[in-house]
């Protein structure tokens, strides 16, 4: 450790230092693939700014905004007021099951003035959190104990229940996996995943009966696409026959006859790589890929970077969440996995999504410009 | 102050862990993606295509079928209807259930549309309605883009302005059966919804030429079935106009004429064979086939005791009576075996054998010779006749004006009537020809079977001197024999004796047609009258002398009228014949309406130049005693 004692910056950074800090490289790389998302949004417009756009181009800046405040925040902000954000996002979504407007069937948004705030977005980063700060005051030896877990566990399941009634399968899927992920970097056994998972394996059967109809349907559809080819069927067929025609170098900018031409569904939101893999091809597929890969690669050697047990959690499991977010867009839109509606991290049409993502980034950015600040596990405690 | 380094070695395994399976996953993506953009590609290109160019069949118009001096009989109007696609639409069931609100779906309507959506692939458009009014029409049109796979359409129905009276000459069109798909199956426009075609008729005969040829246009759709926009369009060739040689004046006239009889009824060119009517009555509303019966019409149709299905101047096969005795009067002449001086006395029988074969008139002829034989139409005297010949001389005759055989008309369901042989008889029944039957084939009765268009030809083949002469329904196609007329055979001595009998019947007091002759000298009619048995007389009934009267008998029991004639008779032109299904005596129910016919056939039709539609006013339609 003494080397690293050795380079351990000051307690308090200065703006600049942090400015300087902060890992450029990821953010060039987080605007070019919000810049994809632009021009396949110019696409479906058929060339006009004039709503998708310029929307989108609003909510990133707002975005933008959101991800320097945060970047350039001590890392010790967030540790402090972990669990306070956690309470407010776990309120906001009892709101939103009380008062949240009807919207596509769900009730997700809450109307804060002119904007709709998603408070399950907001959950995604107040969970790492509140995760990473809890883990981040336990021991090896207490996270070994199950006892120590029961918490944690708490922690995931109520927004979890809340996001489940709304009814978003999605999200919660996405809480769940984003708290797997920090439970496992936080050292629980690997045993006790896989009791997990065999008991959610045992417990699926039961849980069948609870989906909704549309929910079951996509899951049969995605064994068998051609079993309701107009119906539950009809947007992955078209998801696929869309990327397939697209070739190795796809049908040109603006060109894409399956998106434009309406045979491909919510184009803007969930299905927006596919308008993207038929316009530019499988090189532009691959390139957009690359793009992901170098935006998780950079995530995780700078959440490896990071000393603290607190920045690193929240690092690597905002470095996962997103991964996950576009393993499972992707890999639904070309058939790998059933149709599950989470949209394309940074590229898809929405706002909150938008803002959440870069908001974790800034997260992810401020913890590693201060991997060398100390956090005491506890209040007076010499550990960190 | 410590570290936990158990924490960071932790950490830094199981990040690398997560980023190995990261980097698995992208793998797998990219895979995924080579996967379906190279190596699968080619067939979602295909299906891309499929997805994006519709190609839709334009259906060209139907021709127009027209009678000879270009009225129509035939034609095309246009029929507002809506289809449904039911690849667009999310549930059939539902479209329907919004579709009822604006337009009636009566539930038998419900259960066929149902039922052809599971038959047909899901792009093929079903009919759900047609015939809507206007106000209808514009509703769904407003309303459709809320309704997907609801396509409104204005589409073709066939209309018969004259309606009955055409019936079965024109013929019907019918949607598309399975059979017929089987039959010309090359043709992609059977494949469109509510396309129809000729079911029967000339509508039949010349369905490829009404029909034209179908126009393509391909059409780039989005996923709701809209067009976006045309790539290709190939105009189809609409259907050819038919010209027929039929005088729809004269027809309707005839039709309107025969009023409630049933029976069939034909006029013809003597020279170039030209139809100028062909009426079976009573007819049908041809228009009721297309739009589609409904079980109980066609029940009512079929189980109608006139038959009105059937086609009656060429299917209705009926004993010509004693209109045959023209043929057998012939064959006696050119057989050599009766001289034109042949005289017989008549006592009103003539025994054969143990059978006694009656004359029409009860008190016999006295002696009569051969023209008044004709004129008179003495039974006895043809028994005499057909003992002599027998029934091969009169069945070559017969053969050669126009009997026992299909004259080819352009017509479907025509019938080839019956002329009997020894040979014939034989086959048929086992049993050798007997003396009896030779003496009832030669008053047209017995075996001897024939249809009103062949007495037509027969009474044709007469006026025009004995020349080959075949009846056409469309004036573009050649004369049956070729160019030049060409001769039966059958001397001119003999034609001459018969035309002047014929003569006679109409135009002397004693002759059988007298009372129907027409008056104006220059369009004269010669005939021959016929009345023919349908139940015989049995000798039972005869021998107590309870011959019923036969307009005291039930209708189907009753004789039928028959009258053959042409005219003028100086120079003749057209030539007429009738069969009034259990309609009486020939001389009362048939010679007075080919009277009325023929006399306005040549007004409406003046000899030299093009018939024009000026000609002198139509005789009243009435009924005669």
């Amino acid at each position: 450790m003494s080397t690293r004692d050795g380079l351990r910056r000051p307690i308090a950074l200065s703006f600049r230092q942090r400015l300087v800090a902060v890992n450029w490289g990821l953010v060039v790389v987080l605007f070019a693939t919000v810049g994809i998302g632009f021009a396949m949004l110019y696409s479906i417009s058929r060339g006009s700014t004039d709503t998708l756009v310029m929307k989108q181009m609003v909510r990133f800046a707002i975005g933008v905004g959101v991800l320097f405040a945060i970047a350039l925040t001590d890392i010790r902000f967030f540790y402090r007021y972990a669990y306070s954000m956690y309470a407010l996002a776990l309120a906001l979504l009892v709101v939103v099951e009380v008062a949240g407007r009807v919207g596509m069937g769900a009730q997700r948004w809450i109307t804060v003035g002119t904007l709709n705030l998603q408070p399950s977005e907001l959950m995604k980063i107040a969970l790492l959190l509140a995760l990473a700060k809890y883990f981040h005051g336990r021991s090896m030896e207490e996270v070994g104990q199950l006892r120590w877990l029961l918490t944690p566990l708490l922690l995931i399941a109520a927004p979890v229940a809340l996001v489940l009634r709304q009814p978003d399968l999605g999200t919660a899927t996405l809480l769940v996996m984003g708290g797997a992920v920090i439970f496992f970097m936080a050292g629980v056994r690997v045993w006790k995943f896989l009791i997990a998972g065999g008991a959610i394996l045992v417990a699926l059967p039961f849980a069948w009966q609870f989906l909704h109809d549309y929910q079951k349907n996509r899951i049969y559809t995605f064994f068998d696409p051609e079993r309701d080819p107009l119906g539950a069927g009809y947007h992955i067929i078209q998801s696929k026959i869309a990327l397939g025609s697209g070739g190795m170098f796809g049908k040109g900018f603006m060109q894409g006859t399956q998106s434009h031409l309406n045979f491909l569904p919510e184009k803007q939101t969930d299905f927006i790589f596919t308008v993207y893999a038929e316009e530019f091809g499988l090189i532009g597929g691959l390139f957009l890929l690359f793009l992901y890969f170098v935006i998780v690669g950079n995530g995780t050697v700078m959440a490896l970077r990071i000393n603290a047990q607190f920045g690193r959690l929240v690092a690597i499991g905002v470095t996962a969440t997103f991964f996950i977010y576009l393993f499972i867009n992707t890999a639904m839109v070309m058939g790998l996995i059933p149709i599950v509606g989470v949209p394309l991290p940074l590229v898809s049409y929405g706002g909150t999504a938008m803002v959440s993502i870069l908001a974790g980034f800034g997260i992810l950015i401020s913890a590693h410009t201060h991997r060398d600040v100390r956090i005491p596990r506890r209040p007076d405690s010499p550990d960190f | 102050m410590a570290r936990d380094g158990g924490r960071d070695k932790t950490f830094t395994r199981r990040a690398l862990f997560l980023a190995g399976g990261q980097v698995a996953l992208f793998g797998a993506l990219a895979a995924r993606l080579y996967y379906l953009q190279v190596l699968e590609s080619d067939q979602y290109v295909i299906l891309a295509d499929d997805n994006r160019i519709s190609l839709r069949l334009l259906a060209p118009p139907r021709g127009r079928i027209v009678d000879r001096f270009g009225v129509d009989l035939a034609n095309s109007q246009q029929n507002y209807r809506v289809v449904l696609i039911p690849e667009q639409t999310r549930s059939v069931e539902t479209t329907l259930a919004r579709l009822a609100e604006m337009i009636d779906i009566p539930e038998h309507d419900r259960r066929r549309i149902l039922r052809e959506v599971r038959r047909m692939r899901g792009y093929a458009p079903v009919t759900i309605s047609e015939n809507l009014s206007w106000e209808q029409f514009a509703r769904i049109n407003i309303q459709s883009l809320d309704l997907p796979g609801i396509q409104p359409d204005v589409g073709e129905t066939r209309a018969y302005p004259k309606a009955s009276a055409f019936a079965h000459v024109i013929g019907y069109v019918a949607p598309v059966a399975e059979e017929d798909k089987s039959l010309n199956n090359d043709d992609a426009l059977l494949q469109l919804p509510g396309f129809r075609i000729g079911k029967s008729g000339v509508e039949k005969v010349y369905d490829q030429k009404l029909r034209g040829k179908a126009g393509s246009s391909r059409v780039e759709v989005n996923a709701y079935g809209r067009v976006i926009r045309e790539l290709t369009r190939r105009d189809g060739q609409p259907g050819e106009m038919v010209q027929l040689t039929l005088d729809a004046g004269l027809q309707e006239y005839a039709v309107e004429r025969m009023g409630e009889e049933s029976g069939g009824l034909a006029v013809m060119d003597i020279h170039d064979g030209d139809l100028l009517a062909l009426v079976s009555n009573p007819g049908f509303d041809p228009t009721a086939f297309n739009v589609g019966l409904t079980r109980a019409e066609w029940t009512a149709l079929v189980q109608h005791p006139r038959n009105p299905l059937v086609n009656k101047a060429i299917a209705g096969q009926y004993p010509p009576g004693s209109t045959f005795k023209l043929v057998v009067a012939l064959a006696a002449l050119e057989s050599g075996l009766v001289a034109p001086e042949h005289r017989v006395f008549c006592p009103g029988f003539m025994d054969l054998g143990d059978h006694r074969f009656h004359c029409w008139k009860k008190e016999g002829h006295g002696h009569i010779e051969f023209t008044r034989g004709i004129e008179q139409s003495c039974d006895v005297f043809f028994y005499d006749l057909g003992r002599k010949l027998g029934p091969d001389r009169i069945a070559a005759m017969a053969r050669k004006f126009g009997f026992g055989g299909k004259l080819q008309v352009d017509q479907t369901g025509e019938k080839d009537g019956l002329i009997p042989t020894r040979d014939w008889k034989l086959a048929v029944t086992g049993v050798p020809w007997q003396h009896g039957e030779s003496l009832n084939t030669a008053i047209g009765q017995g075996y001897v079977l024939t249809t009103p268009l062949q007495l037509c030809v027969m009474a044709a083949r007469i006026a025009n001197g004995g020349q080959f002469v075949a009846p056409r329904l469309f004036r573009d196609r050649a004369p049956v024999s070729g160019s030049a007329p060409e001769s039966l055979g059958v001397s001119a001595a003999a034609i001459k004796f018969v035309q002047n009998a014929m003569f006679g019947v109409c135009n002397r007091p004693h002759g059988t047609g007298f009372k129907a002759r027409i008056k104006e000298p220059a369009l004269l009619m010669a005939g021959k009258t016929g009345t023919s048995q349908v139940r015989r007389i049995t000798k039972a009934e005869r021998l107590a002398g309870k011959k019923i009267k036969d307009e005291n008998k039930p209708w189907h029991e009753r004789d039928h009228a028959v009258f053959v004639g042409y005219a003028p008779v100086n120079a003749p032109r057209f030539a007429a014949a009738t069969v009034i299904e259990h309609g009486g005596a020939g001389s009362q129910a048939a010679a007075p309406l080919i009277r009325d016919v023929l006399r306005l056939a040549q007004l409406r039709n003046p000899p030299g130049g093009m018939p024009g539609e000026s000609f002198a006013s139509l005789p009243a339609a009435k009924r005669e005693g």
